[in-house]
Protein backbone atom coordinates (compact mmCIF):
# COMPACT_ATOMS: atom_id res chain seq x y z
CA UNK A 1 0.00 0.00 0.00
CA UNK A 2 1.20 3.50 -0.83
CA UNK A 3 1.95 6.00 1.90
CA UNK A 4 -0.57 8.74 2.63
CA UNK A 5 1.41 11.35 0.68
CA UNK A 6 1.45 9.30 -2.52
CA UNK A 7 -2.28 8.66 -2.21
CA UNK A 8 -2.86 12.32 -1.54
CA UNK A 9 -0.92 13.42 -4.60
CA UNK A 10 -2.69 10.98 -6.89
CA UNK A 11 -6.07 12.10 -5.54
CA UNK A 12 -5.16 15.72 -6.23
CA UNK A 13 -3.61 14.97 -9.62
CA UNK A 14 -6.61 12.95 -10.80
CA UNK A 15 -9.05 15.65 -9.68
CA UNK A 16 -11.05 13.12 -7.63
CA UNK A 17 -14.72 14.23 -7.80
CA UNK A 18 -15.35 13.53 -4.11
CA UNK A 19 -12.37 15.66 -3.21
CA UNK A 20 -13.42 18.46 -5.56
CA UNK A 21 -16.94 18.46 -4.13
CA UNK A 22 -15.57 18.89 -0.60
CA UNK A 23 -13.26 21.71 -1.67
CA UNK A 24 -16.06 23.45 -3.55
CA UNK A 25 -18.42 23.34 -0.60
CA UNK A 26 -15.75 24.58 1.81
CA UNK A 27 -14.96 27.53 -0.39
CA UNK A 28 -18.61 28.34 -0.97
CA UNK A 29 -19.43 28.32 2.75
CA UNK A 30 -16.39 30.27 3.88
CA UNK A 31 -16.42 32.86 1.10
CA UNK A 32 -20.14 33.50 1.57
CA UNK A 33 -19.56 33.93 5.31
CA UNK A 34 -16.70 36.35 4.62
CA UNK A 35 -18.88 38.38 2.24
CA UNK A 36 -21.74 38.64 4.72
CA UNK A 37 -19.38 39.48 7.58
CA UNK A 38 -17.83 42.26 5.47
CA UNK A 39 -21.17 43.65 4.35
CA UNK A 40 -22.21 43.92 7.98
CA UNK A 41 -18.86 44.32 9.74
CA UNK A 42 -17.21 47.07 7.69
CA UNK A 43 -19.97 49.67 8.17
CA UNK A 44 -20.58 48.49 11.73
CA UNK A 45 -16.90 48.78 12.65
CA UNK A 46 -16.67 52.21 11.04
CA UNK A 47 -19.80 53.37 12.83
CA UNK A 48 -18.35 52.13 16.11
CA UNK A 49 -15.18 54.12 15.39
CA UNK A 50 -17.02 57.39 14.77
CA UNK A 51 -20.05 57.17 17.05
CA UNK A 52 -20.01 58.28 20.67
CA UNK A 53 -22.66 56.73 22.91
CA UNK A 54 -22.87 55.44 26.46
CA UNK A 55 -21.67 51.85 26.62
CA UNK A 56 -19.45 52.22 23.56
CA UNK A 57 -16.46 50.96 25.50
CA UNK A 58 -18.38 47.85 26.55
CA UNK A 59 -19.38 47.13 22.95
CA UNK A 60 -15.76 47.48 21.80
CA UNK A 61 -14.54 45.14 24.53
CA UNK A 62 -17.29 42.67 23.65
CA UNK A 63 -16.30 42.56 19.98
CA UNK A 64 -12.63 42.27 20.89
CA UNK A 65 -13.44 39.37 23.20
CA UNK A 66 -15.59 37.68 20.57
CA UNK A 67 -12.55 37.53 18.29
CA UNK A 68 -11.50 34.68 20.57
CA UNK A 69 -14.92 32.99 20.53
CA UNK A 70 -14.24 29.22 20.36
CA UNK A 71 -15.73 27.84 17.13
CA UNK A 72 -17.48 25.03 19.00
CA UNK A 73 -19.28 27.60 21.13
CA UNK A 74 -20.35 29.52 18.02
CA UNK A 75 -21.54 26.22 16.59
CA UNK A 76 -23.43 25.42 19.77
CA UNK A 77 -25.19 28.80 19.78
CA UNK A 78 -26.27 28.44 16.16
CA UNK A 79 -27.28 24.83 16.86
CA UNK A 80 -29.54 25.92 19.71
CA UNK A 81 -31.09 28.63 17.52
CA UNK A 82 -31.72 26.37 14.57
CA UNK A 83 -32.56 23.07 16.25
CA UNK A 84 -36.14 21.91 15.86
CA UNK A 85 -37.16 23.20 19.28
CA UNK A 86 -35.12 26.40 18.93
CA UNK A 87 -36.52 29.84 18.06
CA UNK A 88 -35.60 29.45 14.38
CA UNK A 89 -36.31 25.73 14.23
CA UNK A 90 -39.19 26.13 11.80
CA UNK A 91 -36.75 27.23 9.09
CA UNK A 92 -35.31 23.70 9.05
CA UNK A 93 -31.80 25.00 8.42
CA UNK A 94 -29.87 22.71 10.75
CA UNK A 95 -27.43 20.39 8.94
CA UNK A 96 -27.47 22.51 5.79
CA UNK A 97 -24.70 24.63 4.24
CA UNK A 98 -26.77 27.69 5.20
CA UNK A 99 -26.41 26.84 8.87
CA UNK A 100 -22.67 26.52 8.36
CA UNK A 101 -22.55 29.91 6.71
CA UNK A 102 -24.40 31.46 9.65
CA UNK A 103 -22.03 29.90 12.17
CA UNK A 104 -18.93 31.00 10.27
CA UNK A 105 -20.29 34.52 9.81
CA UNK A 106 -20.58 34.65 13.60
CA UNK A 107 -16.90 33.73 13.86
CA UNK A 108 -15.65 36.23 11.27
CA UNK A 109 -17.82 39.19 12.17
CA UNK A 110 -16.01 40.16 15.40
CA UNK A 111 -12.65 40.13 13.59
CA UNK A 112 -13.92 42.36 10.81
CA UNK A 113 -15.69 44.72 13.22
CA UNK A 114 -12.76 45.08 15.62
CA UNK A 115 -10.14 45.55 12.93
CA UNK A 116 -12.28 47.99 11.00
CA UNK A 117 -12.93 50.00 14.14
CA UNK A 118 -9.26 50.24 14.94
CA UNK A 119 -8.23 51.17 11.37
CA UNK A 120 -11.02 53.70 10.89
CA UNK A 121 -10.47 55.26 14.32
CA UNK A 122 -6.83 55.96 13.49
CA UNK A 123 -7.71 57.39 10.09
CA UNK A 124 -10.47 59.52 11.58
CA UNK A 125 -8.02 61.12 13.99
CA UNK A 126 -5.96 62.19 10.99
CA UNK A 127 -8.81 63.07 8.59
CA UNK A 128 -11.42 64.50 10.90
CA UNK A 129 -10.82 68.23 10.56
CA UNK A 130 -9.95 68.06 6.88
CA UNK A 131 -13.12 66.13 6.04
CA UNK A 132 -15.25 68.48 8.09
CA UNK A 133 -13.65 71.41 6.33
CA UNK A 134 -14.36 69.84 2.94
CA UNK A 135 -17.96 69.40 3.97
CA UNK A 136 -18.20 65.74 5.01
CA UNK A 137 -20.11 64.97 8.18
CA UNK A 138 -19.55 61.82 10.24
CA UNK A 139 -21.96 59.71 8.22
CA UNK A 140 -20.49 60.79 4.89
CA UNK A 141 -17.01 60.17 6.26
CA UNK A 142 -17.70 56.44 6.72
CA UNK A 143 -17.33 55.35 3.06
CA UNK A 144 -14.40 57.74 2.59
CA UNK A 145 -12.53 56.30 5.56
CA UNK A 146 -13.30 52.70 4.58
CA UNK A 147 -11.98 53.35 1.09
CA UNK A 148 -8.84 55.13 2.29
CA UNK A 149 -8.22 52.32 4.77
CA UNK A 150 -8.73 49.61 2.16
CA UNK A 151 -5.20 48.23 2.29
CA UNK A 152 -5.21 47.78 6.07
CA UNK A 153 -8.76 46.47 6.03
CA UNK A 154 -7.79 43.72 3.62
CA UNK A 155 -5.66 42.22 6.40
CA UNK A 156 -8.69 42.02 8.65
CA UNK A 157 -10.81 40.38 6.00
CA UNK A 158 -8.06 37.90 5.35
CA UNK A 159 -7.72 37.08 9.03
CA UNK A 160 -11.44 36.40 9.01
CA UNK A 161 -11.14 34.12 6.02
CA UNK A 162 -8.26 32.30 7.67
CA UNK A 163 -10.19 31.73 10.83
CA UNK A 164 -13.26 30.41 9.04
CA UNK A 165 -11.44 28.13 6.64
CA UNK A 166 -9.38 26.59 9.44
CA UNK A 167 -12.09 25.92 11.99
CA UNK A 168 -13.79 22.54 12.50
CA UNK A 169 -15.98 22.94 15.54
CA UNK A 170 -18.72 25.21 14.23
CA UNK A 171 -19.29 23.56 10.85
CA UNK A 172 -19.16 20.11 12.43
CA UNK A 173 -21.87 20.90 14.98
CA UNK A 174 -24.31 22.76 12.72
CA UNK A 175 -23.44 20.94 9.47
CA UNK A 176 -23.26 17.41 10.77
CA UNK A 177 -20.47 16.37 8.38
CA UNK A 178 -22.90 14.68 5.99
CA UNK A 179 -21.05 13.22 3.00
CA UNK A 180 -21.79 15.06 -0.23
CA UNK A 181 -23.90 17.62 1.60
CA UNK A 182 -22.17 19.36 4.49
CA UNK A 183 -18.71 17.80 4.51
CA UNK A 184 -15.97 20.41 4.36
CA UNK A 185 -12.21 20.08 4.17
CA UNK A 186 -11.71 20.39 7.92
CA UNK A 187 -14.52 18.07 8.95
CA UNK A 188 -13.40 15.56 6.35
CA UNK A 189 -9.84 15.65 7.68
CA UNK A 190 -11.13 14.97 11.19
CA UNK A 191 -13.27 12.07 10.04
CA UNK A 192 -10.82 10.45 7.62
CA UNK A 193 -7.99 10.64 10.13
CA UNK A 194 -10.07 8.89 12.77
CA UNK A 195 -10.99 6.25 10.20
CA UNK A 196 -7.35 5.72 9.28
CA UNK A 197 -7.96 6.95 5.74
CA UNK A 198 -4.89 9.14 5.85
CA UNK A 199 -4.49 9.66 2.10
CA UNK A 200 -7.61 11.74 1.74
CA UNK A 201 -6.88 13.58 5.00
CA UNK A 202 -3.40 14.52 3.86
CA UNK A 203 -4.67 15.56 0.41
CA UNK A 204 -7.18 17.89 2.02
CA UNK A 205 -4.55 19.18 4.43
CA UNK A 206 -2.21 20.02 1.56
CA UNK A 207 -4.93 21.79 -0.37
CA UNK A 208 -6.03 23.76 2.69
CA UNK A 209 -2.46 24.90 3.26
CA UNK A 210 -1.96 25.80 -0.40
CA UNK A 211 -5.16 27.76 -0.42
CA UNK A 212 -4.24 29.76 2.67
CA UNK A 213 -0.75 30.34 1.35
CA UNK A 214 -1.99 31.51 -2.05
CA UNK A 215 -4.54 33.87 -0.56
CA UNK A 216 -2.05 35.39 1.85
CA UNK A 217 0.55 35.78 -0.86
CA UNK A 218 -2.00 37.50 -3.07
CA UNK A 219 -3.11 39.81 -0.28
CA UNK A 220 0.46 40.65 0.69
CA UNK A 221 1.29 41.36 -2.93
CA UNK A 222 -1.79 43.53 -3.31
CA UNK A 223 -0.86 45.41 -0.15
CA UNK A 224 2.69 46.02 -1.32
CA UNK A 225 1.48 47.13 -4.71
CA UNK A 226 -1.11 49.47 -3.21
CA UNK A 227 1.40 51.01 -0.81
CA UNK A 228 3.73 51.76 -3.68
CA UNK A 229 0.90 52.98 -5.85
CA UNK A 230 -1.22 54.91 -3.36
CA UNK A 231 1.19 56.05 -0.67
CA UNK B 1 -12.46 83.78 -14.75
CA UNK B 2 -15.09 83.60 -12.11
CA UNK B 3 -18.40 85.34 -12.31
CA UNK B 4 -18.79 88.45 -10.21
CA UNK B 5 -19.85 87.60 -6.69
CA UNK B 6 -23.29 88.27 -5.41
CA UNK B 7 -22.35 90.72 -2.69
CA UNK B 8 -25.78 90.67 -1.10
CA UNK B 9 -25.27 86.98 -0.31
CA UNK B 10 -21.77 87.43 1.08
CA UNK B 11 -20.99 85.76 4.40
CA UNK B 12 -18.48 88.48 5.18
CA UNK B 13 -17.59 90.39 7.21
CA UNK B 14 -16.91 87.87 9.95
CA UNK B 15 -17.10 89.37 13.41
CA UNK B 16 -15.61 88.04 16.61
CA UNK B 17 -16.77 89.72 19.79
CA UNK B 18 -14.88 89.01 22.98
CA UNK B 19 -14.23 85.49 21.77
CA UNK B 20 -12.40 83.05 24.01
CA UNK B 21 -11.66 79.37 23.83
CA UNK B 22 -10.75 77.32 26.87
CA UNK B 23 -10.04 73.64 27.35
CA UNK B 24 -10.52 72.26 30.84
CA UNK B 25 -10.60 75.76 32.31
CA UNK B 26 -7.31 76.68 30.67
CA UNK B 27 -7.80 79.64 28.32
CA UNK B 28 -6.07 79.14 24.98
CA UNK B 29 -7.63 82.15 23.29
CA UNK B 30 -9.06 85.05 25.23
CA UNK B 31 -11.08 88.15 24.55
CA UNK B 32 -10.54 88.43 20.81
CA UNK B 33 -12.55 91.15 19.09
CA UNK B 34 -11.97 91.48 15.38
CA UNK B 35 -13.76 92.07 12.10
CA UNK B 36 -12.65 90.34 8.92
CA UNK B 37 -13.80 92.39 5.95
CA UNK B 38 -14.62 90.99 2.54
CA UNK B 39 -11.83 90.93 -0.03
CA UNK B 40 -8.95 91.64 2.36
CA UNK B 41 -5.74 89.72 2.98
CA UNK B 42 -5.31 89.36 6.71
CA UNK B 43 -2.08 87.87 7.94
CA UNK B 44 -2.10 86.49 11.48
CA UNK B 45 1.30 86.39 13.11
CA UNK B 46 2.61 85.11 16.38
CA UNK B 47 5.05 82.61 17.83
CA UNK B 48 4.42 78.89 18.09
CA UNK B 49 1.72 78.27 20.67
CA UNK B 50 0.35 81.81 20.42
CA UNK B 51 -2.96 80.36 19.23
CA UNK B 52 -2.77 81.05 15.50
CA UNK B 53 -4.05 77.64 14.39
CA UNK B 54 -6.79 77.66 17.02
CA UNK B 55 -7.81 81.11 15.86
CA UNK B 56 -8.22 79.88 12.29
CA UNK B 57 -10.12 76.77 13.40
CA UNK B 58 -12.40 78.93 15.45
CA UNK B 59 -13.08 81.31 12.56
CA UNK B 60 -13.68 78.37 10.21
CA UNK B 61 -16.10 76.76 12.65
CA UNK B 62 -14.12 73.61 13.41
CA UNK B 63 -14.27 74.64 17.06
CA UNK B 64 -16.78 76.88 18.77
CA UNK B 65 -15.91 79.73 21.14
CA UNK B 66 -16.45 78.94 24.80
CA UNK B 67 -17.04 82.64 25.49
CA UNK B 68 -18.02 85.55 23.30
CA UNK B 69 -19.70 85.54 19.92
CA UNK B 70 -18.71 84.66 16.37
CA UNK B 71 -21.04 85.75 13.64
CA UNK B 72 -21.12 86.05 9.90
CA UNK B 73 -22.78 88.87 8.01
CA UNK B 74 -25.60 86.72 6.72
CA UNK B 75 -26.32 85.39 10.19
CA UNK B 76 -25.60 81.82 9.07
CA UNK B 77 -22.10 80.44 8.91
CA UNK B 78 -22.54 78.96 5.41
CA UNK B 79 -19.81 76.34 5.49
CA UNK B 80 -19.81 76.04 1.71
CA UNK B 81 -18.62 79.65 1.44
CA UNK B 82 -15.45 78.79 3.35
CA UNK B 83 -12.42 76.64 2.74
CA UNK B 84 -9.29 75.94 4.74
CA UNK B 85 -5.82 74.73 3.88
CA UNK B 86 -4.14 73.06 6.82
CA UNK B 87 -0.49 73.20 7.73
CA UNK B 88 -0.29 69.51 6.94
CA UNK B 89 -3.21 69.02 4.57
CA UNK B 90 -4.78 65.57 4.42
CA UNK B 91 -4.84 64.30 0.89
CA UNK B 92 -6.98 61.27 0.26
CA UNK B 93 -5.36 58.00 -0.82
CA UNK B 94 -6.42 58.39 -4.41
CA UNK B 95 -5.36 60.26 -7.52
CA UNK B 96 -4.79 64.00 -7.78
CA UNK B 97 -7.92 64.38 -9.93
CA UNK B 98 -9.99 62.32 -7.47
CA UNK B 99 -8.83 64.58 -4.64
CA UNK B 100 -10.12 67.61 -6.52
CA UNK B 101 -13.36 65.81 -7.32
CA UNK B 102 -14.10 64.76 -3.74
CA UNK B 103 -15.35 68.05 -2.25
CA UNK B 104 -17.37 68.68 -5.41
CA UNK B 105 -19.18 65.38 -4.85
CA UNK B 106 -19.91 66.56 -1.30
CA UNK B 107 -21.33 69.76 -2.76
CA UNK B 108 -23.58 67.56 -4.93
CA UNK B 109 -22.47 69.14 -8.20
CA UNK B 110 -23.65 67.25 -11.27
CA UNK B 111 -21.08 64.94 -12.84
CA UNK B 112 -20.53 66.99 -16.00
CA UNK B 113 -19.90 70.14 -13.99
CA UNK B 114 -17.52 68.28 -11.67
CA UNK B 115 -15.52 66.95 -14.59
CA UNK B 116 -15.29 70.41 -16.08
CA UNK B 117 -14.25 72.01 -12.76
CA UNK B 118 -11.62 69.34 -12.11
CA UNK B 119 -10.15 69.73 -15.60
CA UNK B 120 -10.11 73.51 -15.30
CA UNK B 121 -8.49 73.39 -11.85
CA UNK B 122 -5.82 70.91 -12.96
CA UNK B 123 -5.06 73.08 -15.97
CA UNK B 124 -4.95 76.32 -14.10
CA UNK B 125 -2.49 75.16 -11.43
CA UNK B 126 -0.27 73.13 -13.73
CA UNK B 127 -1.42 69.85 -12.23
CA UNK B 128 -2.69 68.26 -15.46
CA UNK B 129 0.42 66.08 -15.93
CA UNK B 130 -0.04 64.81 -12.36
CA UNK B 131 -3.79 64.16 -12.66
CA UNK B 132 -3.58 60.37 -12.39
CA UNK B 133 -0.74 60.26 -9.89
CA UNK B 134 -1.56 59.13 -6.33
CA UNK B 135 -1.77 62.33 -4.29
CA UNK B 136 0.14 60.88 -1.34
CA UNK B 137 3.20 60.28 -3.47
CA UNK B 138 3.60 63.89 -4.63
CA UNK B 139 6.41 66.05 -3.28
CA UNK B 140 5.66 68.36 -0.36
CA UNK B 141 5.37 71.38 -2.65
CA UNK B 142 3.09 69.57 -5.09
CA UNK B 143 0.92 68.32 -2.23
CA UNK B 144 0.46 71.81 -0.87
CA UNK B 145 -0.28 73.12 -4.37
CA UNK B 146 -2.94 70.42 -4.72
CA UNK B 147 -4.39 71.34 -1.33
CA UNK B 148 -4.70 74.98 -2.42
CA UNK B 149 -6.15 73.96 -5.77
CA UNK B 150 -8.69 71.75 -3.99
CA UNK B 151 -9.71 74.67 -1.80
CA UNK B 152 -9.98 76.95 -4.85
CA UNK B 153 -12.15 74.44 -6.72
CA UNK B 154 -14.67 74.73 -3.89
CA UNK B 155 -15.19 78.39 -4.86
CA UNK B 156 -15.00 79.78 -1.34
CA UNK B 157 -15.61 83.41 -0.42
CA UNK B 158 -13.09 83.17 2.35
CA UNK B 159 -10.02 80.95 2.49
CA UNK B 160 -8.21 80.18 5.74
CA UNK B 161 -4.60 79.12 5.39
CA UNK B 162 -2.61 77.72 8.31
CA UNK B 163 1.08 78.31 7.64
CA UNK B 164 0.75 76.82 4.17
CA UNK B 165 4.43 77.12 3.33
CA UNK B 166 6.11 76.46 6.67
CA UNK B 167 7.46 73.09 5.53
CA UNK B 168 8.39 74.11 2.00
CA UNK B 169 11.57 75.27 0.28
CA UNK B 170 11.81 78.84 -1.10
CA UNK B 171 10.71 78.01 -4.66
CA UNK B 172 7.68 76.03 -3.51
CA UNK B 173 6.91 78.82 -1.04
CA UNK B 174 7.00 81.28 -3.89
CA UNK B 175 4.45 79.25 -5.88
CA UNK B 176 2.14 79.09 -2.87
CA UNK B 177 2.42 82.85 -2.31
CA UNK B 178 1.62 83.51 -5.96
CA UNK B 179 -1.43 81.30 -5.69
CA UNK B 180 -2.59 83.19 -2.61
CA UNK B 181 -2.13 86.50 -4.44
CA UNK B 182 -4.14 85.24 -7.41
CA UNK B 183 -6.95 84.04 -5.16
CA UNK B 184 -6.99 87.42 -3.50
CA UNK B 185 -7.07 89.19 -6.88
CA UNK B 186 -10.17 87.15 -7.72
CA UNK B 187 -11.88 88.53 -4.67
CA UNK B 188 -11.40 85.64 -2.26
CA UNK B 189 -10.86 86.89 1.27
CA UNK B 190 -7.63 85.52 2.68
CA UNK B 191 -6.95 84.82 6.34
CA UNK B 192 -3.51 83.29 6.70
CA UNK B 193 -1.19 82.55 9.58
CA UNK B 194 2.56 82.70 9.34
CA UNK B 195 5.55 83.22 11.56
CA UNK B 196 7.62 84.31 8.61
CA UNK B 197 8.04 88.07 8.66
CA UNK B 198 9.14 88.29 5.04
CA UNK B 199 6.05 86.43 3.95
CA UNK B 200 3.86 88.72 6.03
CA UNK B 201 5.47 91.78 4.39
CA UNK B 202 4.90 90.34 0.93
CA UNK B 203 1.28 89.32 1.40
CA UNK B 204 -0.36 91.34 4.15
CA UNK B 205 -2.92 94.09 3.70
CA UNK B 206 -3.82 93.79 7.36
CA UNK B 207 -1.82 92.29 10.16
CA UNK B 208 -3.09 90.73 13.37
CA UNK B 209 -0.67 89.61 16.04
CA UNK B 210 -1.51 86.98 18.63
CA UNK B 211 0.47 86.68 21.82
CA UNK B 212 -0.37 83.98 24.35
CA UNK B 213 -3.91 83.66 23.05
CA UNK B 214 -4.60 87.39 22.99
CA UNK B 215 -4.92 89.72 20.06
CA UNK B 216 -2.35 92.43 20.72
CA UNK B 217 -2.36 94.13 17.29
CA UNK B 218 -4.72 94.44 14.38
CA UNK B 219 -3.86 97.17 11.87
CA UNK B 220 -3.18 97.81 8.24
CA UNK B 221 0.08 96.32 7.05
CA UNK B 222 1.52 99.75 6.20
CA UNK B 223 0.91 101.04 9.72
CA UNK B 224 2.07 97.84 11.33
CA UNK B 225 5.38 97.64 9.53
CA UNK B 226 5.95 101.36 10.14
CA UNK B 227 5.98 100.59 13.83
CA UNK B 228 3.51 98.54 15.89
CA UNK B 229 2.43 99.76 19.30
CA UNK B 230 2.51 96.68 21.44
CA UNK B 231 6.00 96.03 22.83
CA UNK B 232 5.79 92.29 22.04
CA UNK B 233 4.91 93.08 18.43
CA UNK B 234 7.75 95.60 18.21
CA UNK B 235 10.14 93.01 19.52
CA UNK B 236 8.83 90.48 17.02
CA UNK B 237 9.48 92.90 14.17
CA UNK B 238 12.95 93.61 15.46
CA UNK B 239 13.61 89.87 15.52
CA UNK B 240 14.07 89.65 19.27
CA UNK B 241 13.41 86.34 20.94
CA UNK B 242 10.94 87.51 23.55
CA UNK B 243 8.41 84.91 22.41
Amino acid sequence: MDGPFATALSLIASGDPGLMQIIGLSLRVTLTAVLIACAVGLPLGAALALARFPGRGAVIVLFNALMGLPPVVAGLVVYLLLSRSGPLGSLALLFTPTAMIIAQTLLILPIVVSLTRSVVEDLWAEYREQLRSLGAGRLRAVPTLLWDGRVSLLTGVLAGFGRASAEVGAVLIVGGNIAGHTRTMTTAITLETSRGNLGLAVALGIILMMLTLTLNAAAWGAGQWARGRLG
Amino acid sequence: MRAARDVSRSVLPLSLEGVGYAVGGKPLLSDITLRIEAGRRLIVMGANGAGKSLFLRLCHGLIDPTTGRRFWAGGEDRAEAQAMVFQRPVLLRRSVAANLNYPLVLKALPRAQRRETVARTLERFGLTPLADRPARLLSGGEQQRLALARAWAMRPEVLFLDEPSSALDPSATRIIEEMVEQFSAEGITIVMTTHNLGQARRLAEEVAVLHRGRLIEHRSAAEFFAGPCAPEARAFLAGDLVW
